[in-house]
């Protein structure tokens, strides 16, 4: 295959998952109206004092219907992943030479959201995740979309600076952390959600529904620190040690308090902060989960914003194109 | 700092002395204690900010003279909150040390605790196991000794074992004869230790390389010699605590340069690469040779050179009124984009009867697009230069330093042609123009390379890589051991009746609990687990 070929496959596949992941957004808040009904158990002592027979039936069909949908989504989201994937092969191979596929941003966003897809298929089982599914695809969507409409950019060789294979350890493990702090982020605002509905109205209200699927409070704040626990031991080794072993090697200085090296070390601190937040009395919980998602604000800041409101940053994916060449457009 | 000054009044001791020492301790604690250490981690990252927004002298000292011009109402205030140098300020400073003592004085605390709790037992069993929030019971057949057996060899596996008491019977009555205490993951505390003891690590790896280390730049032109001391750098940025001894003896040559252009494609322009080779002699030891190339450093002694920038140099011989060589030579040239249209000034003192002074662009490859000069390629492949010519005093017999990038025209008159227009000197490769007035004649002979190095010594880096190994080994101890305490408690009781006995008339009541030290485990899967565990090996008799 030629690398126009592979460009050209590469835009496909991202277009394809983007098509995929909206087909599974939609049977995802299919599912969801469908869990907006009483949930099964209620219904079933509904049914006991009600006539029987037909309504229970079509109340059991509305919670199968429900759990095939949600099968269905899951379905969708691992074909999406797929063309996400191919997407982002495609990208690597159309370079000449043939690189790793995060020279930009553009890629990089493409990347760091198929991990952030990756972790959630990964875990769904194991953490039965499937309530968090219409909160990924979203994200995970909307992300691509603005990598695509406004990111994207055509395939070139890597900068001299990026051609290490520091920087192909470095950036898989951030883009691995990025995408494990999404999760457990996400994790974090049910929390704060279901926790603010839970205290506006007491009582068992909250069983009801979408929130009715979601883990309770206790177990939620678990998941968030777990998912954390993993994320911040990565984004450790590849703030603190990959990238400033390539800095060192690319621009002489292991840390020089660059723009980027500056929010990375934001994000760790405040992440550390989280950590500390939850062996805190008094941080326990609400004021945790505040943090993480604070720490979470940072590193998506940092990976996009930086970029456009300081140029000073070093981080050569953040330069753009490199040359206006009048002759050749 | 309190109590002795109570001392020095000669109060007599009691209220006055109490109450200081009473706050010294107190604000002890304070510093000290969890939410304080949280709350500076907050502040640092808070206080990291401006450093990313406002241009840094230490990053790029460029962007802060440019700022300072845009915005002369604002710079007096920054500079007096050193907001050009956040990370070196006091305030960002006095941020960080506080945590640092706030870490000292928690970390050597729990390094005591932690010591004398890796030489104690595993705490007694609690009297009421059922107060616990994680328990769990059960009746079996099974003789109370049988089942603690169990329980020991289950539980040995993992844990640490209270060793039975019987004879030192401190526990209290209740004694260890009918329970087993376990307890695991000890390690936990040791990596969390690890952990914040290795931030220190850090830190003073960091500072060393602060103090004593330095960073020099110097562009040199191909074929040029560069020989390691103070006067041959361009610029020189040492650490407080450099002293100029510290310099290791080398010199190198850049014999050659190279660029491999990417020609077609969509990065058309760019480069793939660039060498430069290098020969280098260290003290008096042999000549050897070096492809210094971005992200592979020569490595000489304590010192790492490093390629970081290219350009091009134009070799441009003046000839003066008289006929005279007033100058000839490369004059570095200074990129102004990636298409490499390079800016500098070519400076002729010598010249007579006036002095001369060009200041102008190179085009590498120079083309017309729509009657405007660019440049179709960053590599020299129809190099151009069109330069603006002065004449008069460039200023350079005041004694003052002159940057070689710059040309003072305070005193100098731009020479014009007989209309009056600045006279512009085209110049391809080879070329001679006359310039006007009889002045004399400038010469384009040829463009050579020149590359751009970075000389640096970064001392207590291994520390600092050494410490962030540590730390995250510490982390990962910290985040994934789960530690636990687990209690199993078998006791007869008399059969009342409960069909289900076998024999004899009495049961066995079997009582798990634990207690999940982290408070983050699944405490009640591992009962589950360890309940069936004991009555696994209860079925294989
Ligand atoms: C340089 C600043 C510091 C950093 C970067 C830092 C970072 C961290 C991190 C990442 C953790 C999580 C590991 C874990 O959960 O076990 C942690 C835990 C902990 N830190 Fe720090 N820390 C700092 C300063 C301090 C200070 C000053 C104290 C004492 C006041 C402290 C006390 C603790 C304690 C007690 C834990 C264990 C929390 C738990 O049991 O989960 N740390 N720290």
């Amino acid at each position: 295959m030629t690398d126009a070929a592979w460009e050209t496959l590469s835009n496909q596949g991202v277009a394809v998952a983007g098509l995929v992941y909206f087909a599974a957004l939609l049977v995802h808040l299919a599912e969801w109206a469908t869990l907006r009904q009483p949930a099964p158990r209620e219904a079933a002592l509904v049914g006991a004092e009600a006539p029987p027979a037909s309504t229970s039936n079509a109340r059991r069909t509305a919670a199968e219907r429900a759990a095939f949908l949600g099968r269905l989504g899951f379905l969708l989201t691992c074909i999406a992943a797929g063309a996400h994937l191919v997407g982002l092969v495609g990208r690597g191979m159309a370079a000449d030479p043939n690189r790793v596929p995060w020279g930009n941003m553009y890629e990089f966003t493409v990347a760091g959201t198929f991990v952030v897809t990756l972790m959630y298929l990964g875990l769904h089982r194991r953490f039965r995740l499937g309530w968090m599914a219409p909160l990924v695809v979203t994200f995970v969507l909307t992300t691509l979309m603005v990598a695509v409409i406004w990111l994207h950019e055509p395939v070139q060789p890597l900068r001299e600076a990026l051609n290490s294979y520091w920087l192909v350890i470095h950036v898989v493990s951030a883009v691995i952390a990025t995408g494990a702090f999404t999760l457990g982020g996400i994790a974090s605002i049910v929390y704060l959600v279901k926790m603010r509905k839970g205290s506006e109205a007491t009582g068992s209200t909250t069983t009801e529904g979408w929130l009715g699927r979601v883990p309770s409070l206790d177990a939620l704040d678990k998941l968030a620190y777990r998912v954390h626990a993993f994320a911040f031991p990565v984004w450790t080794f590849a703030v603190l040690i990959t990238g400033p072993i390539w800095a060192h090697e690319a621009w002489s200085r292991y840390w020089n308090w660059d723009p980027k090296e500056v929010w990375a070390f934001i994000t760790w601190v405040v992440y550390a902060g989280y950590l500390h937040a939850r062996a805190t009395a008094g941080w326990k919980g609400r004021n945790a989960a505040i943090l993480a998602l604070v720490g979470l604000a940072t590193l998506w800041f940092n990976f996009i914003g930086v970029n456009y409101f300081s140029s000073s940053s070093q981080h050569s994916y953040a330069l753009e194109a490199p040359v206006e060449r009048p002759a050749g457009s | 700092m309190v109590a002795p000054e109570g001392q020095r009044e000669g109060r007599p001791v009691a209220r006055g002395e109490l109450t200081a020492r009473e706050l010294l301790r107190w604000t002890w604690r304070q510093v000290t204690s969890m939410r304080t250490a949280l709350v500076l981690l907050l502040l640092l990252a808070l206080a990291a900010i401006p450093g990313s927004v406002v241009p840094q002298s230490g990053v790029d000292a460029l962007a802060v003279t440019r700022w300072k011009e845009e915005h002369p109402d604002l710079t007096p205030i920054y500079e007096k909150l050193d907001l050009f140098s956040v990370y070196d300020s006091i305030w960002f400073s006095a941020i960080y040390l506080l945590l640092v003592l706030s870490l000292v004085g928690c970390i050597i605390p729990r390094c005591l605790v932690y010591a004398r709790a890796l030489r104690a037992q595993p705490p007694a069993a609690p009297r009421n196991l059922s107060r616990l929030p994680e328990h769990t019971s059960y009746e079996t057949s099974l003789p109370a000794d049988e089942v603690l057996a169990r329980a020991r060899k289950v539980l040995g596996r993992r844990y640490r074992l209270r060793v039975s008491t019987g004879s030192t019977g401190s526990t209290g009555s209740t004694g260890e004869s009918d329970a087993v205490s376990a307890e695991r993951g000890y390690l936990r505390e040791a990596g969390n230790l690890l952990f914040h003891l290795s931030v220190l690590v850090v830190l003073a790896g960091f500072a060393i390389g602060g103090l004593f280390g330095y960073q020099g730049g110097v562009i040199l032109v191909q074929g040029s010699t560069f020989g390691n001391n103070l006067t041959q750098y361009d610029d020189f940025d040492p650490g407080g605590l450099f002293t100029p001894e510290q310099l290791d003896e080398f010199d190198f040559t850049v014999e050659d340069f190279e660029v491999e252009w990417l020609e077609e494609g969509s990065g058309a322009g760019t480069a793939r690469g660039f060498v430069a080779g290098l020969s280098y002699r260290e003290g008096d030891g042999p000549e050897r040779s070096y492809d210094l190339k971005v992200n592979h450093p020569l490595s000489i002694g304590g010192t790492d050179v490093f390629l970081i920038g290219h350009g091009y140099a134009p070799v441009i011989t003046i000839r003066d009124g008289e006929g005279n060589i007033a100058w000839t030579g490369p004059t570095v040239f200074l990129p102004q984009d990636s298409s490499f249209v390079s800016f500098g000034v070519v400076k002729a003192p010598p010249a007579e009867p006036e002095q001369i002074g060009l200041e102008g662009l190179l085009y590498p490859t120079f083309d017309l697009y729509q009657g405007d000069p660019v440049s179709v390629f960053p590599d020299a492949r129809n190099p151009l230069v069109s330069l603006l010519v002065y004449s008069g005093d460039l200023g350079l017999d005041s004694g003052e330093a002159q940057s070689i990038y710059v040309l003072d025209k305070e005193d100098a008159t731009l020479v014009t042609d007989e209309d009056g227009k600045p006279f512009r000197l085209d110049l391809s490769v080879g070329e001679t123009i006359e310039l006007p007035d009889g002045l004399g004649s400038v010469t384009f002979e040829r463009v050579e390379p020149w590359v751009r190095v970075q000389i640096s010594q970064s001392p207590g880096k291994e520390v600092a890589l050494a410490g962030v190994v540590l730390a995250l080994i510490g982390l990962c101890g910290s985040l994934f051991i789960r530690p636990r305490r687990v209690w199993v408690r078998a006791r007869a009781v008399a059969g009342d009746g409960a069909g289900d006995t076998m024999a004899g008339g009495t049961t066995t009541v079997v009582e798990v609990a634990g207690l999940d030290r982290s408070g983050n485990g699944d405490l009640a899967e591992v009962l589950t687990d360890l309940v069936a565990a004991l009555h696994d090996e209860k079925e294989r008799p």
